[in-house]
């Protein structure tokens, strides 16, 4: 265990990402369900992921400069009208656009609010949240004379990756690697080929983008001088402005930034998810991008993880009619429970190992004793999983210093 | 004391202002009237029929309202109150169909079920935090989420009645006798008016909302818990150091702010007599709002929940009288919340400016006192 935490990050990460389709592949081998490791599943995954990674990745923004938004659910909502409106009157990449900028509008009122007047974040991001289904669904009445539809809206589309997924380079088509091991009967190889196959082919070309953002995020936050000023305003705002930085600038640009990723979140889900504008349609995905942004500790690659983890249950839900796969999921869950138990005695916490204990046990008993699960269950899953994973690692994070306080030039 | 009270009103004032400015462009740009809607809209609000309306609608957004507020109070972010009211709601639905019972008791079991439950259900929230460290932002958005997609769901598939003939629609829970129906109150308010017509009823909650009104001054003001709860708001450590325990303080709290929340559903439960197939929904978010615009002040939140009633009323009178759109009204609650937040944080430090000013001026008076009299 103790050499696996050596390992670098980027080796670490996909490590335990392999050993997670391990246990999929084991559960699935012993219920019966195919969805786990489908590449459609995959596939559902990727695309309700894209938009709580990229609301997170905004909300990572902001929050290392300090500031906290829970804004970005009604960010997210005017990048939907936005991103719909202006891929339906000018064309799909200036819809991405257009949703970005509207995006950028509801971060630039929360900075106005919370930077330049000191309002404190949560009641500013709470307003944002009320401001913006409205402003929405009176746009979309003016617009579409309907205050929750739009019509159709056009995709920028998708690209399939040549070679390992057949895509085609100038009109020559490649081979298809990826399914040809998926189509072999090898146990756990023809898994793991299945889901990166469903995660290559036929994928949007916001969703490639927003898995490039993770090394693009990683080197501005860490390893320019713009990051380390926007960490510095996050982390010791008095003591960047002793040194001359101009703290409400970082604070300003961190947060307008936040609005264009979640705005862009927003366009994915009413130009690609949808295909239209519709009210409700943001699921509270932007309050989820929130959860992953600390399920990730503040940190792209994780925010991603928990982005993926997130839309691989309610991918997965999608496609479950009859509840099989759900009820799968219930010994996934155990075996999960039982690896967090197991965790936590290595560290002598006690009560978190008991605390798994039970609710791994209460996992087991449902699995057993039944074939399906109801359809309400799968739709909280994604919500459960969310606080099990606060209650079991939230005194682990460490979120930047100076979060949520107030800052004015002068303070000291 | 004018100034002070000049202070208070002038920023809800600046945002209402701003509000009627921005709505009204809105409206001309996209080929309204404003002012014809604007009079539509008040001039139906002065008859007595939309104005039962309006206390029927201010009534859940006051309670939902004091619910956020008993939260915002020690700076705990109850964001829950949508999952905690539905739940609530039909808990005490279900309570009420089971029991048979002379009104005098009927009606306030159901009231207390309904309490119980939703302070339950969003104390879970504050044991989260205590004990796991749990942001309560975060857990009560989640379990927003549970209740409305999960637990409701499930329960309102498992308890509506059995129909005789197999339809796809749900009903609800079974029908309550009337013993468990808080009845309306027109006869109190006929007293000083004319006979409400159009079948207008005014609800019973509103003296139960009144109470709670009454009850949250009283807590702030009168109660050593209050105290304890602006204390431990103002500044937690202080508050520890003398002698409030952080922990309980914080579950109790959320205890209160879900059990205020659980009665906003009685609003509607004494109107339907049952946890219907699409119950009202929004009006968690709604609350804080109104809380948020009233400052967390009993008095400011009745006004503030009057104002978003009375929008909220009109948005029905201006689909009828075509004017404008209805939709105006939501942006309208948005921007002036937005506007009024602003401006309380604008005046906030004008008057901290103003405050080290007095403070500064006085310790100057004082020295040159000193001076003298050496």
């Amino acid at each position: 265990m103790s050499a696996i935490l050596k390992l670098p990050a980027w080796l670490r990460w996909p490590l335990y990402v392999l050993v997670g389709i391990f246990v999929l592949t084991v559960v699935q081998s012993i219920s019966d369900t195919e969805r786990l490791t489908q590449v459609a599943t995959a596939r559902e995954m990727l695309r309700f992921s894209v938009p709580i990674f990229l609301a997170g990745l905004g909300g990572l923004f902001s929050e290392r400069s300090g500031v906290v938004n829970i804004g970005l659910e009604g960010m997210l909502i005017l990048g939907m009208w936005f991103g719909a409106w202006g891929s339906i009157e000018y064309g799909a990449w200036a819809g991405l656009a257009i949703g970005m900028a509207g995006g950028a509008l509801g971060g630039l009122l929360h900075a106005i609010a919370t930077v330049s007047f000191g309002v404190d974040h949560i009641i500013s991001g709470v307003a944002i949240n009320i401001l913006a289904p409205a402003l929405t669904r009176f746009l979309a009445d003016e617009v579409w004379e309907s205050p929750t539809t739009s019509p159709r809206t056009e995709s920028v589309g998708d690209w399939d990756v040549p070679f390992l997924a057949g895509g085609t380079i100038f009109g020559n088509e490649t081979p298809d690697i990826l399914l040809s091991i998926g189509q072999t009967e090898i146990w756990f190889v023809h898994d793991v080929a299945q889901l990166l196959r469903g995660l290559l082919r036929g994928t949007h070309f916001v969703s490639y983008f927003a898995i490039l953002l993770v090394p693009i995020t990683t080197w501005i936050v860490w390893r320019t001088r713009f990051g380390l000023r926007l960490r510095i305003a996050g982390e010791d705002p008095v003591a960047g402005a002793a040194q001359g930085i101009n703290i409400t600038r970082y604070k300003y640009v961190a947060v307008i930034l936040s609005g264009v990723l979640a705005g862009l979140g927003g366009a994915f889900i009413s130009t690609e998810l949808s295909g239209l504008f519709q009210g409700g349609n943001s699921a509270g995905r932007g309050f989820i991008g929130l959860a992953a942004l600390i399920f990730g500790n503040w940190r792209p690659g994780g925010v991603l993880i928990g982005a993926l983890l997130f839309g691989y249950v309610f991918g997965l839900d999608l496609r479950d009619l009859d509840g099989t796969a759900s009820h799968a999921m219930l010994l996934v869950n155990t075996i999960a429970l039982v690896g967090v138990g197991a965790w936590a005695l290595s560290r002598n916490r006690t009560t978190d190992a008991i605390l798994a204990g039970i609710l791994g046990t209460l996992s087991f008993i449902w699995w057993v004793s039944s074939d399906t699960v109801p359809s309400w269950w799968s739709n909280i899953l994604p919500f459960v999983l969310v606080l099990l994973v606060l209650v079991f690692f939230a005194q682990r994070l460490r979120m930047p210093a100076a979060l949520g306080m107030p800052f004015r030039k002068g303070d000291s | 004391m004018i100034r002070r009270i000049a202070f208070i009103a002038a920023a809800p004032l600046a945002a209402f202002a701003l509000t009627l400015v921005i709505s009204s462009l809105a409206l001309v740009v996209f080929g309204s009237n404003p002012i014809d809607a604007f009079s539509d809209m008040i001039g139906h609000a002065s008859e007595l029929e939309t104005q039962v309306d309006i206390l029927n609608r201010a009534t859940p957004l006051y309670l939902s309202a004091v619910a956020a507020a008993i939260g915002f109070r020690m700076n705990l972010f109850n964001i829950g109150v949508e999952g905690q009211y539905l739940f609530g709601y039909i808990i005490a639905a279900q309570v009420g169909t089971m029991l048979a019972l002379p009104a005098i008791i009927h009606i306030p079991v159901i009231l207390i079920t309904a309490m119980i439950t939703g302070g339950l259900f969003a104390a879970i929230a504050g044991i989260l935090k205590v004990t796991r460290g749990v942001n309560e932002v975060i857990s009560t958005i989640m379990l927003n989420s549970i209740a409305v997609a999960g637990i409701i769901a499930a329960l309102q598939g498992r308890w509506q009645p059995e129909q005789e003939e197999f339809t796809a629609t749900t009903l609800g829970t079974a029908p309550i006798d009337d013993t468990g129906l808080l009845p309306n109150i027109n006869g109190l308010v006929e007293i000083f008016t004319r006979e409400i017509e159009q079948g207008g009823e005014l609800t019973g909650m509103l003296l139960v909302a009144i109470g709670v009104g009454v009850a949250y001054h009283l807590l702030l003001t009168r109660m050593r818990f209050g105290f304890d709860l602006r204390a431990s708001g103002l500044n937690p450590f202080a508050a520890r150091a003398g002698g409030v325990a952080p922990k309980q303080m914080i579950v109790a709290a959320m205890f209160l702010s879900g059990a205020v929340a659980g009665l906003i559903g009685m609003v509607e439960l004494a109107e339907e007599g049952r946890f219907p197939a699409d119950p009202i929904q929004g009006l968690g978010f709604a609350g804080i709002a109104v809380a948020l615009l009233g400052r967390n002040h009993p008095g400011g939140m009745a006004f503030s929940a009057l104002l978003f009633a009375f929008l909220d009323v009109s948005a029905g009178i201006l689909q009828s009288t075509q004017t404008a759109t209805k939709e105006i009204v939501n942006i309208m609650q948005g921007i002036v919340l937005l506007a009024a937040v602003i401006a309380y944080g604008i005046t906030k430090r004008v008057q901290t400016r103003e405050e080290a000013r007095a403070t500064a001026e006085a310790l100057q008076s004082v020295e040159t006192n000193t001076e003298v009299t050496v």
